[in-house]
């Protein structure tokens, strides 16, 4: 069926079409025909955002949370320009975005017209890919194009640049169809040579881990329950990446925790330990390997994995299966079931024997006091009280992005939201907003740090327009934590800029957005007020006032091995004064 | 022998570098070869050579031949992340496919008078140039060969008055029956 409308309003048709619910913009002139178009009807809600940053964000904290693209909608030049952070994170994260930005019209693109930028030529680097549309026939294709290539192989944010002349043309709609571009067609089942050599590898393995990551969430919640049956079939450890967590459950005793920088002692030293690693979804990113040249020096490696470009990028690996991971789980489940397969079992007790010993060292624990709230602390208190509601939980970036990651425990892919790859401070608001949108019954958090906060603070309007209940929770240590944790590492304890000074009063802050602001320095009253965040049903800043000195640890410091990790001082076994455990090399690294 | 790089500043594996002949057939969209350049910008590998035109006008369909250079892995993530762009096709690695075909086509002015003008006609009857256009003071000549030859054509020239120089870059193929497409 091909009916005759304007540019306008085929973009409207199209996200319906689509099956979009919400579209996350901000207005200006080279998109008015589009929010005309939005005016006249009731299907695509329009979430109007305060910084285009911000609609990214929430649309990054719509898909993460739902497994649907997210849609963003603005206008051109200052538009597009404040929209770019937001896709260069999802990109780096691998979330599925169409960005739709306005465009001058065709005959005055290049002549430096108002509010003209070269969005294309600006945003070539940080999407998947991107379009300049120049006629009011390739309109259709170029949409419905958009959202197929957002959504499959590895994901990512597209842009579809829409100069405003095309807007107002008319032309003939075109229905989606269901391969949507000419050529692009990522493979998504795995080699199954490739997948037997696998099953053979793993099945004779002594100290064999499961590594995964993004990947798993990004291929959808039945990849999470095939890695749940293989990894019980298989008596196997699992670990995962910041952006795997909760593929797996956390409660589970084959689960070590996070791995990388900031992960347990368990994982890091299960990865530098173990003869075979299976790496479903992950891409050996740095704050996993440290060195590179000391990282898992004895392993034999397995690599499943969407984009053949995050094969063999920085780690070699001995069998590399390209596909989607839940297609690839499907196939190794099958065969470990069909030949009733099982590594050698007292090989593999005394690897969890001394996987126990590790684990033993509890390199979690830290001391609590009475006086000061830690922030580990109140992770933990936040986690029991909130766990029986399975909150969507969002995070800036920082100290607290990484104790959410370590003390809040997922039992289920989708829930946890954060900025892995590109580290944007200014996420998790705006994050939050979109997710509650998502789930608009379920409790939605963002841990946030004081100075992250700041980046993406206007958004509480947002979520008070939209009546999106969601909470704020800042662990407020007064500096840029993480920052100033590497000026001691780095820099003699230097804290140039780190502190964060002229703080705002969140809780003032809140009440004049028209939220609930909440603070608290007690330790003795901290459940008392996380029960009143919890139980008000309107948005929340919550000030939580914790220990200023307090750093992030297991910390493998920068270029170094899994084996030198840095634990907690009050674990008493680093003995190492921490100004001087980096050397000069490492301090080039980030 | 050139050091591969690591993101520790110590390189740990040392590999050689290659120079392999790429070609890769893309959708003639616009942008195309501005996404294809700033992936070699953005990534830090080499380009020695690029050239592109429309080989099937129907189809809209481009063939981009480049000369990189770099390591067993490079040249591997190069092919990937070559892959990884939606309007492109097909990446193929004419190196490793056996001894392709390389072709490039240069123009050489040459002025002088006496002894230069005629040891630069010797010159280029040796090479087998063409000879497009002449003046009682300066040739243009054409030759189409090997990168090799054409540098070294390039190099005598120099010596006998050579003033401008314009190359087309590698055009490459494979031997045999077989087609790419
Ligand atoms: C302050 C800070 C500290 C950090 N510290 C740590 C740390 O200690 N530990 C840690 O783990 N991270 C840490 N990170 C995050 C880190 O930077 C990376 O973002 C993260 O490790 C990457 O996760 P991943 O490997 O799972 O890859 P992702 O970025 O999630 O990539 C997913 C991979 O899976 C592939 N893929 C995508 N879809 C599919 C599919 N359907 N099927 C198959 N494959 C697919 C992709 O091609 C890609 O290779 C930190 C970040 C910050 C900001
Ligand atoms: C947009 C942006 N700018 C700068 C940084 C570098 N950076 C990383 S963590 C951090 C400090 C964050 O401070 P805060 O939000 O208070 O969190 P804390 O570490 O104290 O928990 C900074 C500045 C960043 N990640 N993002
Ligand atoms: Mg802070």
């Amino acid at each position: 069926m091909s009916e005759t409308m304007t540019g306008a309003e085929m973009v409207i048709r199209a996200l319906q079409d689509q099956g979009v619910e919400h579209v996350f913009g901000y207005p200006g002139g080279a998109v008015l025909p589009i929010y005309d178009a939005l005016f006249h009807q009731e299907n695509v809600r329009h979430v109007l955002v305060r910084h285009e940053q911000g609609a990214v964000h929430a649309a990054e904290g719509y898909a993460r949370s739902s497994g649907k693209p997210g849609v963003v909608l603005v206008t051109s030049g200052p538009g597009a320009t404040n929209a770019i952070t937001g896709l260069a994170d999802a990109m780096m994260d691998s979330i599925p975005l169409v960005c739709i930005t306005g465009q001058v019209p065709t005959h005055l693109i290049g002549s430096d017209a108002f509010q003209e930028c070269d969005t294309v030529g600006i945003t070539r680097h940080c999407t998947k890919h991107n379009y300049l549309v120049k006629s009011i026939e390739d309109l259709p294709r170029i949409l419905h194009e958009a959202f197929y290539v957002a959504q499959n192989g590895r994901p990512g944010p597209v842009v579809v640049d829409l100069p405003k002349d095309i807007q107002f043309k008319a032309g003939t709609y075109v229905r989606p169809t269901n391969n949507q571009h000419k050529t692009y067609r990522p493979t998504v089942k795995g080699d199954m040579d490739h997948i037997r050599a696998a099953i053979e590898l793993m099945a004779n393995a002594k100290r064999p881990v499961f590594y995964t990551g993004g990947g798993v969430i990004n291929s959808g919640p039945h990849a999470s329950a095939l890695l749940r049956e293989l990894v019980q079939l298989t008596g196997f450890p699992i670990t995962s990446t910041l952006m795997g967590l909760g593929a797996y459950p956390a409660s589970d005793k084959q689960w070590l925790g996070m791995l990388g920088m900031h992960g347990t002692y368990e994982a890091n030293l299960a990865m530098h330990e173990c003869d075979v690693m299976i790496n479903i979804g992950a891409r050996f990113d740095d704050r996993i390997t440290g060195r590179l040249d000391a990282f898992s020096p004895y392993s034999k490696r397995i690599h499943v994995d969407i984009d053949p470009s995050s094969i063999n990028k920085t780690v070699k690996v001995d069998i590399p299966i390209v596909g989607d991971c839940a297609h690839v789980l499907d196939d190794l489940v099958r065969l470990w079931r069909q030949g009733a397969r099982q590594a050698d079992k007292v090989e593999l007790k005394e690897w969890w024997n001394k996987i126990e010993g590790w684990r033993a060292r509890n390199c979690l624990a830290y001391k609590n006091s009475k006086e000061t709230i830690k922030p580990q602390y109140a992770i933990q208190r936040l986690y029991e009280l909130t766990k029986d509601r399975a909150p969507y939980v969002t995070t800036e970036v920082g100290q607290h992005q990484m104790w959410a990651a370590q003390y809040f425990k997922f039992e289920d892919p989708n829930h946890w939201m954060t900025s892995g790859g590109h580290g944007t401070m200014g996420y998790g608001l705006p994050a939050a907003v979109g997710a509650q949108l998502a789930h608009p019954d379920a409790l939605v958090i963002d841990i946030a740090g004081e100075a992250s906060i700041q980046m993406m603070l206007q958004e509480m309007s947002t979520a008070l327009q939209y009546n999106l209940p969601i909470k704020v929770f800042i662990l407020n240590n007064e500096y840029m934590g993480m920052v100033r944790q590497w000026q001691e590492l780095l820099h003699g304890g230097r804290y140039s800029q780190s502190y964060s000074e002229s703080l705002p009063d969140f809780v003032k802050l809140a009440e004049a957005y028209g939220g609930v602001g909440i603070r608290c320095d007690n330790p003795a009253e901290l459940d008392a007020k996380i029960m009143e965040m919890i139980t008000v049903n309107r948005p929340v800043i919550f000030d939580c006032i914790v220990d200023k000195t307090e750093n992030c640890f297991p910390m493998i410091p920068s270029g170094k091995a899994h084996n030198e990790m840095l634990l907690n001082d009050y674990l008493g076994e680093t003995g190492a004064d921490i100004g001087s455990v980096i050397d000069e090399k490492g301090k080039m690294l980030v | 022998m050139l050091q591969m790089k690591t993101h520790y500043p110590d390189a740990h594996r040392v590999e050689p570098v290659n120079r392999h002949t790429l070609a890769v057939v893309v959708d003639n969209e616009p942008g195309v070869l501005a996404r294809i350049a700033g992936l070699f910008s953005g990534r830090g590998y080499n380009i020695e050579s690029l050239t592109v035109t429309e080989t099937e006008h129907e189809a809209h369909i481009s063939r981009i031949t480049i000369v990189t250079t770099g390591t067993d892995s490079i040249i591997q993530q190069i092919k990937s992340q070559l892959e990884r762009l939606v309007p492109v096709h097909r990446v193929v690695d004419l190196t490793m496919t056996g001894e392709a075909v390389e072709r490039e086509l240069c123009l050489v002015k040459v002025v002088g008078k006496g002894d230069h003008r005629v040891e630069a006609m010797r010159l280029a009857s040796a090479f087998g140039a063409r000879t497009l256009d002449a003046t009682l003071t300066s040739f243009v000549y054409e030759l189409t060969g090997t990168t090799d030859e054409v540098e070294r054509f390039i190099k005598l020239m120099t010596a006998v008055g050579l003033v401008e120089v314009s190359r087309t870059g590698v055009a490459a193929m494979a031997r045999g029956a077989e087609g790419i497409l």
